[in-house]
């Protein structure tokens, strides 16, 4: 069966059926690379503490918070389309090293202070939050 | 003692040594690291599609399925999330082939096969990864790679199989 693998200069011409086929298939998938792989960007940030909402702030502006969690004060900056966490009283600073998110879906969370920030679209998103 | 007797046929015997060679393709295979997890070239995918253009498409579903069994074992992968993705991929490319052996031929080479059956193996795949292993949207964020890597790996084997197939008459 593999003999004569070492002839192998001249591969046999894909057909015209082979090249719909090929082409038809690239066509899905540079489709599916922009509308799975599109991130729209983040309009509305909304904060939450413990299992309430604290707040839903409009990302279109440059404003810093504080926000009184239950270990402490987390503070968060606004700016101009991206938020992040600034400064958090935990220990791990998971959430200060997720840096700056800009993208609807995007969520980042303090456990021990139990304060949440998620950013929202225009359209809803999934995130593992709704799971 | 009983002892039982079986009649291996010609066709058995045709069925193990194929099946030997998409083993040993696979073993190779996953000798190697790939450099995006799930991504592989799915060389055994060669010995599926030369099997099916000569013997049929019962030969090929006996030589894929063992395959996967056997190689399963010798990885020790049997029964693991490994092994249903193996197994999800083998059944979904078979279907896929099964149909796609229907195309006209003076039209449609073994390459749209391999391109076919790539995308069902990959396509199986992703539906037991979302149904068992990450029931989560999030999924849908690698079906762009893994259907590049489908359409790349698929025309590639492709070639490779067609050109085996020009030659090798009666030399396997």
């Amino acid at each position: 069966m593999f003999g004569r693998l070492s002839n192998f200069k001249h591969f046999p011409k894909p057909l015209w059926g082979d090249w719909l086929v090929i082409g038809f298939s690239l066509g899905l998938v540079i489709l599916s690379f922009f509308t799975l792989w599109s991130q729209q960007p983040a309009t509305t940030l909304r904060i939450r503490t413990g299992s309430t909402v604290f707040g839903e702030f409009s990302l279109m502006q440059t404003k810093s918070l504080k926000i009184l969690g239950k270990i402490g004060v987390s503070a968060i900056d606004i700016q101009q389309g991206k938020v992040r966490f600034k400064q958090s009283p935990c220990n791990s600073q998971y959430c200060v090293h997720q840096g700056w998110l800009q993208h609807a879906g995007q969520v980042a969370i303090c456990i021990p202070n139990q304060v949440s920030i998620e950013l929202i679209g225009a359209v809803p998103t999934m995130d593992t939050l709704n799971y | 003692m009983a002892i039982i007797h079986f009649q291996a046929s010609e066709e058995d015997h045709r069925i193990a040594k194929l099946t030997a060679f998409a083993i040993g393709l696979h073993l190779i295979e996953s000798a190697f690291p790939s450099p995006i997890p799930g991504v592989k070239p799915g060389l055994a995918n060669i010995v599926i599609l030369y099997v099916l253009a000569r013997y049929g498409i019962k030969t090929a579903a006996w030589v894929s399925l063992l395959r996967v069994f056997a190689s399963s074992l010798l990885l020790g992968q049997f029964l693991s999330p490994t092994f249903l993705l193996s197994l999800s991929g083998a059944i979904m490319s078979l279907l896929a082939l099964m149909l796609a052996n229907r195309l006209p031929k003076q039209y449609f080479s073994v390459i749209s096969l391999s391109i076919l059956a790539a995308f069902a193996h990959i396509g199986g795949q992703l539906i037991v990864v979302r149904l068992l292993l990450i029931p989560h949207a999030s999924v849908s964020y690698l079906i762009p790679i893994f259907g590049l890597a489908a359409l790349f790996f698929g025309v590639i084997n492709g070639l490779i199989t067609a050109k085996l197939l020009t030659h090798g008459h009666g030399s396997q």
